[in-house]
């Protein structure tokens, strides 16, 4: 099976470098047949890799240890949600994963775009073929997901504990999927600079996969900071980690991206910006996945040093190298086609919000890279740590949710005073009206920057709602239809506008969360014994009893011991219980003995959050189980050589021992306000970016032949 | 050997077996649409205040102008003059 593998991965190779090399030369000698041929060789490969996942994936489920991948990365009592998602726990699935999806992504683009953009779209294939080529060589050369072992283990080592989280495992997939997302749009931006062809065409062609590699990466990031304020045990969600960063970054020149191509579009502007953006996200997608797998800055995510860094540094110097150098041999086909009419513009704003958005990009590269820059400049390695980058980003923070209020408000190329004036009233009134709540009945004003954000999130939300109501209204007018159905609509015929505003929304949303949690967050670290009584945030929290759960715990982790405690809440009238936990996972370590390495083995927290959207309540605790090493060692020495069953009654009553006479634990409890809505506004920005890349009405091809002036008229009111 | 037929069909059969629509003219649809799209925005600022009517006019004016150069442009293709 193994052999079936690497065999697809050859092959695969081979074809990835011939699709390269079809394509140049169809593009070079106008011989279609070539071009035709290498994008069906971008198909073939899309079939490969997929054939390859099926081996790989069959091999974690069948628990086949003779794969050195499922051998270190699964085992036997993995469950089979983690055995299937395992694939991507390990550098090298990871690597057959980034090209699986690049296969298919760019299989799918070209195969939409097999009858436009001929010129661009066979160097478009050229880039893709030769960026999955070297996925492929580097599987073939240092990482090969399906290398096998001499001697196959009984056992495996199983997935990392900290890994086995749903949110976790869905994560790797939506970064990598926005990663890859975003070497189309690269792609074709190269090829359209190669052709000389650098109009919008390759953008039209593109935008959805932007907007979907935008969506996905949106999703992923949310989804690691949920892994992490839920699984990590520090009750945190964003970090500043270098990994976390290095999804954040592209994140954000993409975002940029989205938003300046619509005044290419639209006014012929930012042509050079425009592809120096799009080859920046690619890069730093790049970078992304550099990071996490080269071991060179210490994070939390990397898991594992890699053997292949060596090889994506010299990946993405060459694309910065060739890119830069094709932008500028280009710069006169780069021309802008006409200029900014008013500051108080739609573009111009788009223009300023992607400035913000670039310097943010920077300042999180700067003190993400911070460590290298030190070290080489002074020898000495040195880190700037979250407080710098909050005091740094946090200002540009409060000015990108205020570009997102305005921009919505803007017309393209210019707006009038008095629909400027009309445009501002209600929302300048909701934030006002805010701003006089907030100071009169709560004690926002203990932290500025919060309450600033507050009002912003209000005035943001103000001018999404005001522009939908106005936008029906004027809908109405024209059609004379209910609010209802000119709502609908609206939002039907304007998905691209209106589902932006709705993600604007989202951020403001999300903003308004991370501000209240981050700024009013009040956290208790405490050692208690059973009965013990504590208040947090308004909370009285009293340590209940320990807990030992066996053979299988809560989360569905696969975990065989799992200490915890029942803590019971009141506040007011309202009562609960929390039941947080540790998971113990054994270890292979045979110098643990046969009883012990069932409670030496790495141990994660299994946190428990009562949620809420004013506040929530997070509690994690660390149960002491050091009283328990004299009766492990005991059981080591009486034990060792006894059936399992003997083994795991003994394990039983080791356990037992803690639940009815537990030592003083360590607990952490977290009153965390408005955290919610963090997660919440992830979720309307995803929906606004579902409204706005979901395809038009209008793309459908249609073919009227009339006069043109009142075909134009005819087409635009008939669609 | 499945790969090998797939991707080398079209050196033998030439790339004709697909569907090979003129290219200009599926860019100029695209085109032609995104042309479209601004008109509707333009109309819905008009009807949101933002434009003023005389800003509407000639912003109008100028995208229909547009307009009408792509479908000259897509008639001229196809080898039809413009009828009602």
């Amino acid at each position: 099976m193994a052999f079936a593998g690497t065999a697809c991965l050859l092959v695969g190779l081979l074809t990835a470098l011939y699709a390269a090399v079809a394509s140049i030369a169809g593009a070079r000698t106008g011989r279609r047949e070539l071009v035709v041929s290498g994008r069906r060789a971008m198909y073939c490969l899309a079939a490969l890799l997929i054939a390859a996942t099926a081996v790989l994936q069959s091999a974690f489920l069948r628990s086949d240890f003779s794969f050195k991948l499922v051998a270190e990365g699964s085992s036997t009592d993995t469950p089979t949600f983690y055995k299937v998602t395992a694939m991507w726990a390990t550098q090298d699935g990871s690597l057959l994963l980034w090209a699986l999806l690049l296969s298919v992504f760019s299989s799918a683009v070209l195969f939409l775009s097999r009858r436009s953009l001929r010129d661009i779209a066979p160097w478009a294939t050229a880039v893709l073929g030769t960026l999955a080529a070297f996925f492929l060589a580097l599987m073939l050369g240092w990482e090969n997901p399906f290398t096998t072992l001499a001697v196959a283990p009984q056992e495996g080592a199983g997935l990392n504990p900290l890994l086995r989280h749903p949110a976790m495992m869905i994560h790797p997939p939506m970064l990598y999927t926005g990663y890859v997302g975003f070497s189309i749009p690269f792609a074709f931006a190269i090829g359209a600079l190669i052709t000389r062809h650098t109009g919008a065409d390759w953008i039209r062609a593109t935008r959805s996969f932007a907007l979907i590699a935008w969506t996905f990466l949106a999703a992923g990031i949310m989804l690691g900071a949920l892994w992490s304020y839920s699984e990590l045990g520090w009750g945190g969600y964003w970090g500043w980690d270098p990994v976390e960063n290095a999804s954040l970054m592209p994140w954000l020149t993409g975002t940029a991206f989205l938003h300046s191509i619509m005044v290419q579009e639209k006014r012929g502007m930012l042509k050079v910006w425009n592809v120096s953006l799009i080859i920046a996200t690619f890069v730093l997608a790049l970078l992304g996945t550099f990071l996490v797998r080269s071991g060179i800055l210490q994070s939390i995510h990397a898991f594992g040093a890699s053997t292949i860094g060596v090889q994506f540094l010299i990946c993405i110097v060459v694309v910065i190298v060739g890119s830069t150098a094709l932008v500028i041999s280009r710069l006169p086909h780069l021309r802008s086609e006409s200029r900014l009419d008013s500051l108080l513009s739609r573009e111009a704003f788009f223009l300023l919000n992607n400035l913000v958005l670039v310097l943010l990009c920077v300042f999180v590269f700067w003190g993400t890279f911070f460590p290298l820059i030190s070290e080489a400049i002074t020898g000495t390695e040195a880190s700037v740590g979250p407080p710098w980058f909050n005091a740094v980003t946090t200002p540009l923070a409060l000015v990108l949710v205020l570009l997102t209020g305005i921009g919505p408000v803007l017309a393209w190329r210019r707006i009038t005073s008095s629909g400027l004036r009309r445009a501002f009233v209600v929302p300048a009134g909701v934030t006002v009206a805010t701003l006089v709540v907030l100071v009169a009945l709560t004690n926002a004003e203990d932290r500025v920057l919060a309450l600033a954000m507050f009002c912003l999130t209000a005035f943001v939300l103000a001018v999404v709602g005001q522009e939908m109501v106005r936008g029906t209204a004027a809908r109405r007018v024209i059609t004379g239809d209910s609010w209802t159905r000119a709502a609908a609509g609206l939002l039907a015929r304007n998905r691209r506008r209106y589902g932006g505003f709705i993600a604007h929304a989202g951020i403001a949303v999300l903003f308004l969360g991370v501000a209240g949690s981050s700024a009013f967050l009040q956290q208790r670290d405490l050692r208690l014994s059973p009965g013990d009584t504590f208040r947090a945030g308004g909370y009285e929290l009293t340590y209940e009893r320990a807990t030992a759960r066996l053979g299988g715990d809560g989360a569905g982790t696969g975990a065989p011991i799992a200490f915890g405690a029942v803590l019971t809440a009141r506040k007011g009238s309202e009562s609960f219980t929390l039941h947080p936990s540790r998971n113990f996972y054994p270890t292979r370590d045979p110098s643990k003995g046969s009883i012990g390495r069932y409670f030496e083995g790495e141990a994660t927290s299994e946190v428990d959050v009562r949620w809420g959207l004013q506040r929530d309540l997070w509690t994690a605790v660390r149960p002491d189980i050091s009283q328990l090493e004299g009766p492990i060692q005991e059981a080591n020495r009486k034990f060792a050589d006894s059936s399992g069953d003997v083994q795991a009654v003994v394990i039983a009553a080791i356990a037992e021992r803690y639940r009815t006479d537990p030592p003083p634990a360590a607990f952490r409890s977290i009153v965390s306000p408005l955290v919610a809505w963090i997660w919440i506004g992830g979720g309307i920005i995803l929906l606004g970016a579902l409204i706005a890349a979901w395809p038009t009405p209008e793309a459908r091809v249609r073919r009227v032949r009339s006069l043109y002036r009142a075909r134009v008229g005819r087409e635009l009111s008939g669609a | 050997m499945l790969v090998a037929l797939v991707v080398l069909r079209p050196l033998v059969e030439g790339p004709g077996r697909e569907v090979e629509e003129d290219a200009r003219r599926a860019e100029l649809e695209a085109a032609k649409e995104a042309k479209y799209r601004e008109i509707r925005d333009a109309e819905l600022d008009r009807g949101m205040g933002k434009l003023s009517a005389e800003d509407h006019r000639t912003t109008d004016r100028e995208l229909r102008e547009e307009a009408i150069e792509i479908l000259r442009e897509l008639d001229a293709l196809e080898g039809k003059s413009p009828r009602g």
